[in-house]
């Protein structure tokens, strides 16, 4: 529109030369402006008035974005960003948590018997009301090519840890991408997701006892994603081994990684309503001086120790349903994982000569366990939940003990049980950011000490809109 | 057992052949509306596959194996934008591994950041419900913004495809001749429907309401991407009563529960939209879309 204007202006501008002119192009010269200049009041008579319509149909949106409603382009720069250094800032988002237990037994005095303990934090929350970790986390895309997040938990004992912290690759070619960092290893389903998404209070025993409740490694992940119309991925990690089953806590002073782990996931859809995946992963690791409390049969306390090989291999499987796929009415998750792993190496009974003195022999076990969950939203806002878990402490053979060298007694721990429990939720969420639970437990991980968990939970998250995984 | 285990291998051979790796662009649209306009402007040259149906919330769905496969694939991703997606396409960008699809390449094409957008809070609050900072993003029931997100969809094809570049500009061309002469029909046909007082489920039909004029007189969210509360419909019964509206609205994947509810209690009729291509048997394309939608509006305005 505009280089019509100049157009009719400038010739405008040469109308005193054509004076010059013959009359006739002079008159012919005049006509023309008259129509070029008619022609263009009813356009912008035309265009006045779309504006208007445009004006009085957007209701409350902006005047001005109504006048920039003749250019697209120009539209594109309407919306209020902001400028300068704050335009800039990363994604932040807060999840809040909160419990209210009642329980039986005390937390504090909380064992799984028949699994070598792991340090994590496999108690169920505490007796009475509690706050549970904030999560602060921050991401942005770094540049083209990269991709950062931090995730920090601030413990209700005043500490804060580094959850996750990460960067990944955004711009590999032929479907790869690489991680590195500190993040949650993709071994099995629930471990790759974050607490406050999980559809119970706590992780389920298998996860407990076999990845000490959440493992996360530094380190690096390669993963590669199939150009099929079946979902498939493939990946290893390499990492330090920081935690359980690696250890000592924080990993070993050596090159090279202390820790490996390899995964693949097929997925896909069954019509439109249903979506699943299935994965496959194996974790090896060798620890060095894993070490773990324990009573002995003399009733004092000690520190045993293992150094060895541990082998984990986790079958996990999900599955979604919503009518149409459409989840907001009503859907329906299934969920459930197997674990097995296999340790040998030696077990140094009382490192610190707390007791009968340190003495150290073979230690071989195998042992497994699963847990399988439904979740079903039943109205808007509203679900309830139902899992069941089960570890089977296999075969476990102590050196120590098969030389009479000691007693099974003095190893209360490795005895040989089958962890057993039954979990109930029901859940309310007034919006995709608050929700609260009321989940029931009967937890029988302990020999002879079956324990009874109510709990109340509250998960918000303030911030950035975040995006869970499937 | 093994027979079992050749066919299960077979199976997963035939499921893992890769995508056809065929000259066609192969463009991931997040909904429906942007899948059929890709089909409008790229014909045979593209291979075009929809994230979500026209039954499927696109606030709500999940990143699910196949949406990740499918991004793998993409050459380009085709979207609404302004925060519609949020919940799920940043994971399709990281989990993908795909590096031609990612925001600020060429095969990343948000259709919101073309139109103007309407509804732009003020103040951005979750307070205020599921608010979108970047404006109502159901921008495709205005017709006059899918012209210009063929616009810019045509020139990316073209970018993307370049030895393609005309048969995306004359495929442009027809079909803004066919649009434009629609959207001149459409306006006409539904002149009556200037000033009509409306309730909607979401505000997912801002867009339309403002197109043609008509006059949003309630919603049965008592905040945006807020379910009914009891509370709300109440309240929304009373105002009813007092300043009548001429109908309810709701898109084929709202449920008619609350809509149904309202309708009994105040005598109003309520209308099921299809919001978007595939919402209903006639909206088998943008045109029916809006065929079907305007058909179904003006045979409750007599």
């Amino acid at each position: 529109m505009k280089n019509h204007w100049l157009i009719a202006v400038t010739l405008a501008a040469f109308c005193p030369q054509a004076h010059a002119a013959g009359e006739d192009e002079m008159r012919e010269l005049r006509e023309q402006v008259r129509q070029l200049k008619e022609n263009y009041e009813k356009r912008i008579e035309a265009l006045e008035k779309r504006l208007l319509q445009a004006e009085q149909a957007a209701g409350k949106a902006e005047v001005a974005a109504s006048n920039a409603q003749a250019s697209a382009n120009q539209a594109a720069s309407v919306g209020a960003r902001p400028s300068g250094e704050s335009a800039f800032n990363p994604g932040i988002s807060l999840i809040l948590n909160g419990t209210y237990g009642n329980l039986k037994r005390d937390p504090a005095a909380y064992r799984i018997t028949g699994f070598a303990p792991t340090r994590g934090e496999v108690a169920p929350p505490n007796r009475g009301l509690s706050l549970g970790e904030s999560e602060l986390v921050i991401s942005a895309n770094i540049d083209p090519n990269f991709r950062g997040t931090l995730i920090a938990a601030i413990a209700p004992d005043d500490s804060i840890a580094v959850e996750e912290g990460f960067i990944q690759t955004l711009g590999l070619p032929g479907g790869f991408s690489v991680k590195a960092g500190r993040f949650l290893s993709s071994v099995g389903y629930l471990n790759e997701t974050h607490a406050h998404a999980w559809d119970f209070v706590d992780a389920s025993l298998a996860n407990k006892v076999f990845l000490g409740n959440h493992l996360s490694e530094d380190g690096v992940q390669v993963k590669w994603v199939a150009p099929t119309e079946l979902y498939f991925d493939l990946g290893f990690e390499a990492g330090r081994g920081r935690k359980f089953p690696g250890g000592p806590d924080g990993g070993r002073s050596k090159n090279g990684f202390g820790s490996g782990t390899l995964f693949a996931h097929l997925g896909g859809d069954i019509g439109a309503s249903t979506a699943w995946r299935l994965g496959l992963s194996h974790l090896r690791t060798s620890a060095q001086d894993r070490t773990y409390a324990d009573l002995d049969s003399a009733g004092v306390g000690v520190t045993n120790s293992f150094t060895g090989r541990s082998r984990l291999w986790v079958v996990d499987g999900v599955l979604k349903w919503a009518p149409q796929g459409n989840a907001t009415q009503t859907n329906f998750k299934l969920q459930g994982e197997y674990f097995r792993r296999t340790e040998d190496g030696s077990l140094t009974y009382d490192t610190t000569a707390a007791s009968l003195g340190t003495q150290a022999g073979s230690y071989a076990s195998r042992q497994s366990g699963y847990y399988a969950q439904a979740v079903y939203q039943f109205m808007p806002r509203w679900r309830a939940g139902y899992r069941y878990d089960r570890l089977s402490a296999g075969t476990t053979s102590i050196g120590l003990v098969n030389a009479g060298t000691l007693a099974a007694a003095d190893f209360p721990i490795l005895g040989g049980y089958n962890p057993t429990r039954n979990t109930f939720m029901v859940d309310w969420s007034p919006s995709e950011f608050s929700r609260v639970r009321l989940q029931f437990a009967r937890d029988r991980s302990q020999f002879g000490a079956a324990d009874s968990q109510v709990l109340v939970q509250y998960i918000m998250s303030l911030g950035a809109h975040g995006a869970h995984k499937f | 057992m093994n027979t079992v285990l050749k066919s299960i291998l077979a199976l997963l051979g035939a499921a893992l052949i890769p995508l056809q790796a065929a000259a066609a662009v192969n463009v991931l649209a997040c909904e429906p509306e942007w899948a059929a306009l890709a089909n409008e402007i790229g014909g045979d040259r593209v291979t075009v596959n929809s994230a979500t149906t026209a039954l499927q919330d696109p606030h709500r769905i999940e990143a699910r194996p196949s949406l990740i496969a499918r991004a793998r694939s993409a050459d380009l991703v085709l979207c609404t934008g302004s925060d519609l997606e949020v919940g799920w396409l940043p994971l399709l960008f990281t989990q993908s591994g795909n590096a031609r699809i990612q925001p600020g390449t060429p095969g990343y094409l948000e259709a919101s950041q073309f139109v103007v957008r309407i509804e732009i809070p003020k103040v951005v609050d979750r307070a205020m419900g599921d608010v979108h900072p970047g404006g109502n993003p159901h921008i495709h029931l205005d017709p006059r913004n899918i012209a210009k997100v063929a616009d810019a969809l045509a020139a990316r094809l073209a970018q993307i495809d370049a030895p393609n570049a005309d048969a995306y500009k004359s495929r442009l061309a027809a079909f803004l001749t066919r649009w434009q002469a629609a959207i001149e029909r459409w306006e006409k046909d539904a002149a009556r429907l200037k000033g009509v007082p409306v309730v909607v489920y979401h505000k997912d039909n801002s867009y339309l309401i403002a197109w043609l004029g008509m006059r949003e007189a309630g919603s049965l969210e008592p905040k945006p991407g807020l379910p009914a509360t009891p509370a709300h419909l109440a309240e929304l019964v009373e105002r009813m009563k007092r300043e009548p509206a001429k109908v309810i609205l709701y898109s084929a994947y709202n449920s008619a529960k609350a809509a149904e509810f309202l309708a009994s209690r105040t005598g109003m009729p309520a209308v099921m939209l299809p919001y978007t291509v595939g919402g209903s048997d006639k909206a088998k394309d943008l045109f029916g879309l809006f065929d079907d939608t305007l058909a179904r509006l003006l045979a409750t305005v007599k």
